[in-house]
């Protein structure tokens, strides 16, 4: 998902300067990629020796810092996992971390130095939208891959990405045909106003019309808004079966308190949103959003033994107060396919893991993940949850079988002008 | 009709939100002239402040009540070693002010970040706080309704403050002429810093309030500087009366344009009137006249 950084004015002001001094530093490091990317043969990635080098590169300080230290978590007990039981190849993960910083062009930055200086075979991380479109073109351009476990606005599909995070159809779309079979007849959409509660309310949008849905109304409120009363008000005279909510963030809290003191239940108008998980609950206050609704694809109470040892294994590294989220599970996921892509392909090489990649499945904890090799999302079971007393979301609704990924929506004739 | 009263009661609410957290920069920046950027971290304080009475104490209506005045004490104690630390030694070099609250702004919130941990903690409102009220013409949600009567208090304690008290017609002496205050025996510094308690406080406050509309976390006072202080200059330096009919004015505004518009669209044409008012009235609305030559 693309969060952007909120930030008061001033450190916009420092922002730019720092922005501005990489930019330059950037410029030369990238006159020399140049020369690397005319010969993508000439990786420097050292498979000799009994250890190989991945990178994972996170935003460990910064305003994405909360959410991505979480990822950089789940990442790490992975790797353990992995060296536990004898590594890849035969050959120890050796772990390379980078901070990212919550700035996409660091994020460019970090990732070049992971590919041309310290020669990862692999970097595992990213999250939002901004340092995803940010790194893409160093990994094309170093033919190297990158593995990003967040959901995202989709409309995408980079040779050079593994994408371990729901596209759209893997998570709204589910989450639009769960409302309309519980006999939802109009939506009020409300999100942060950015790129992608705007893509995915104009995907809504064109689902609702297609499907006989009534959209009441369609609000967007500037990234770190905290005063929701008007559009509180908006949604309550409305009066819509459900809110789609792609708020992001701190405005997520301002909003339940407003939209509970206004005296709205999920009984009365219900709302669904794809940015809350575990981690967010206590934050938002379990009173405000118990017995509301999330669209993801896993979440901690899932009830198998992969993930009751995944989560026991995550706490049992970090404390026992922690919880797990669907970012942290894909991010989890992410290295282990590397794995086994790794393993089928017999090779670290970029180009013969984009070829064995197609069809290559893990038994991930939130169930059976398969890679599509056109598009390398993988196919993915979508979960609609309730949040619970517990601070816990239970899955209310399943798609019973994986999805297959679509980015484009192109087997959707709703979504027909909305990719073109 | 009910949407227009509706939105009358937000407008009035979102106004006593902008008092609330202007109010005590009214009297710091208004009255003694100091841009401290560090008055959001005061409200941040208030509002961690909140979070741990009711870690203390687990019924949120007495911890919330309770957390009120420890606000205005947590907010006052900071702003005062502030004062007495940093400010006092550069109270004719504004600028210099302003980076260095704003760099103690940054470590504030990062000592948040390492005390309370990065994500936002969870304030429960009391039960009597949260739903609404019925006020014959629409709902007013419990909890706004408490910031305005909160507000309103703050405004009128610190008027009886300013006009009645010994202390009060001090300040005003200390800010209509500083030199001639000094000559008649009246002590500057401690009145200084006297205010400047006083307004850290009054944001400490702000802080407390603010936990039943937001969420509690390290940068909770960043989302309310700007605004505070646009509240402040819109109401004329050193005016409290100013504040109040700015913070209202503001209030009603940006509710009445949000809800014909967008809230992006409405918080700039907030920002439009605002600048076009201060070409007009440079001043803004009050201005207090005083001897003083600077």
């Amino acid at each position: 998902m693309s969060i952007l950084p909120l930030r008061g004015r001033p450190v916009r002001a420092v922002a730019v300067l720092v922005v501005a001094g990489l930019a330059l530093a950037g410029c030369g490091s990238r006159v020399g990629d140049s020369g690397v990317s005319g010969s993508p043969a000439t990786s420097c990635v050292d498979t000799s020796g009994s250890t190989v080098k991945v990178g994972f590169l996170n935003s460990l300080s910064g305003t994405m810092a909360i959410s991505e230290k979480t990822v950089h978590d789940s990442l790490a007990l992975a790797a353990e996992q992995i060296n536990a039981s004898g590594g890849v190849l035969g050959k120890k993960l050796q772990v390379v971390s980078e901070d990212g910083a919550s700035e996409p062009t660091i994020f460019a930055e970090k990732a070049t130095k992971l590919i041309s200086s310290d020669c990862v075979a692999a970097v595992f991380g990213g999250w939002t939208s901004s340092s995803r479109k940010a790194m893409l073109p160093v990994f094309e351009g170093a033919n190297s891959l990158l593995f990003y476990p967040v959901q995202y606005e989709g409309l995408e599909a980079s040779p050079n990405i593994f994408y371990t995070g729901a596209t759209t159809n893997q998570q709204i779309v589910p989450a639009l045909d769960y409302l309309k079979q519980k006999g939802v007849k109009s939506l009020f959409l409300v999100g942060s106003d950015y790129v992608f509660p705007r893509t995915a309310n104009k995907e809504i949008k064109a689902y609702a019309k297609a499907n006989g849905i009534e959209v009441k109304g369609e609000e967007y409120a500037p990234l770190g808004y905290t005063d929701f009363a008007t559009i509180v008000n908006k949604v309550k005279s409305a009066g819509a079966g459900a809110v789609f909510n792609t708020l992001n963030g701190d405005s997520n809290v301002a909003f339940f308190k407003e939209y509970r003191n206004a005296g709205l239940t999920p009984a009365v108008m219900p709302v669904v949103s794809v940015s809350i998980a575990e981690e967010e609950i206590n934050g938002v206050g379990l009173d405000n959003v118990v017995g509301q609704l999330t669209a993801w694809n896993y979440y901690q109470t899932i009830d198998s033994p992969k993930n009751t040892a995944f989560v026991q294994a995550f706490k049992g590294k970090y404390g026992q107060n922690r919880v797990t989220s669907d970012p942290m599970e894909a991010a989890y996921t992410s290295l282990f396919l590397w794995k086994a892509i790794v393993e089928k392909a017999q090779s670290f090489k970029s180009d013969d893991i984009r070829k064995a990649a197609g069809g290559v499945s893990y038994d991930a904890p939130e169930g059976t993940v398969t890679v599509n090799g056109d598009n390398h999302h993988i196919a993915k079971t979508a979960l609609i949850g309730k949040v619970g007393p517990d601070s816990l979301i239970h899955t209310e609704w399943s798609s019973g079988a994986p999805i297959e990924p679509d980015p484009f929506l192109k087997n959707y004739d709703w979504a027909k002008g909305l990719t073109g | 009709m009910q949407a227009l009263f509706s939105q009358l009661v937000a407008g009035l609410s979102l106004g006593s939100v902008l008092l609330l957290a202007a109010l005590g920069l009214a009297l710091t920046f208004g009255q003694m002239g100091v841009i401290n950027m560090a008055h959001g971290e005061f409200m941040m304080a208030g509002a961690y402040t909140a979070f741990v009475a009711q870690g203390l104490i687990a019924d949120a209506g007495t911890s919330l009540l309770l957390a009120i005045p420890l606000g205005f004490l947590v907010g006052g104690v900071m702003g005062v070693v502030l004062e007495a630390t940093l400010i006092r030694r550069m109270y004719h070099r504004p600028l210099d002010t302003l980076l260095v609250t704003w760099g103690v702004s940054l470590i504030l919130q990062q000592a948040a970040r390492d005390i309370f941990g990065a994500p936002n903690v969870d304030v429960r409102a009391p039960n009597w706080l949260s739903g609404s009220v019925n006020i014959g013409v629409t709902h007013v949600p419990a909890a706004r309704l408490f910031i305005l009567v909160l507000a309103v208090a703050a405004v009128v304690g610190l008027s009886l403050l300013l006009k009645m008290t010994a202390l009060g017609r001090r300040i005003r002496g200390v800010v209509q002429n500083r030199d001639l205050a000094e000559t008649v025996g009246i002590s500057t510094r401690s009145t200084d810093r006297l205010t400047f308690f006083i307004g850290s406080g009054l944001a400490g406050i702000a802080g407390v309030a603010l936990t039943l509309l937001g969420s509690t976390g390290p940068t909770l006072g960043t989302s309310y500087i700007v605004d505070a202080f646009l509240v402040v200059v819109a109401g004329g330096i050193g005016q409290i009366k100013g504040a109040v009919i700015a913070a209202f004015g503001l209030g009603l505004l940006q509710a009445t344009f949000e809800y014909s518009t967008t809230a992006s669209v409405a918080k700039v044409m907030v920002f439009v009137v605002v600048v076009v008012f201060l070409q007009i009235r440079p001043q803004g609305i009050f201005s207090v006249r005083t001897r003083s030559l600077a």
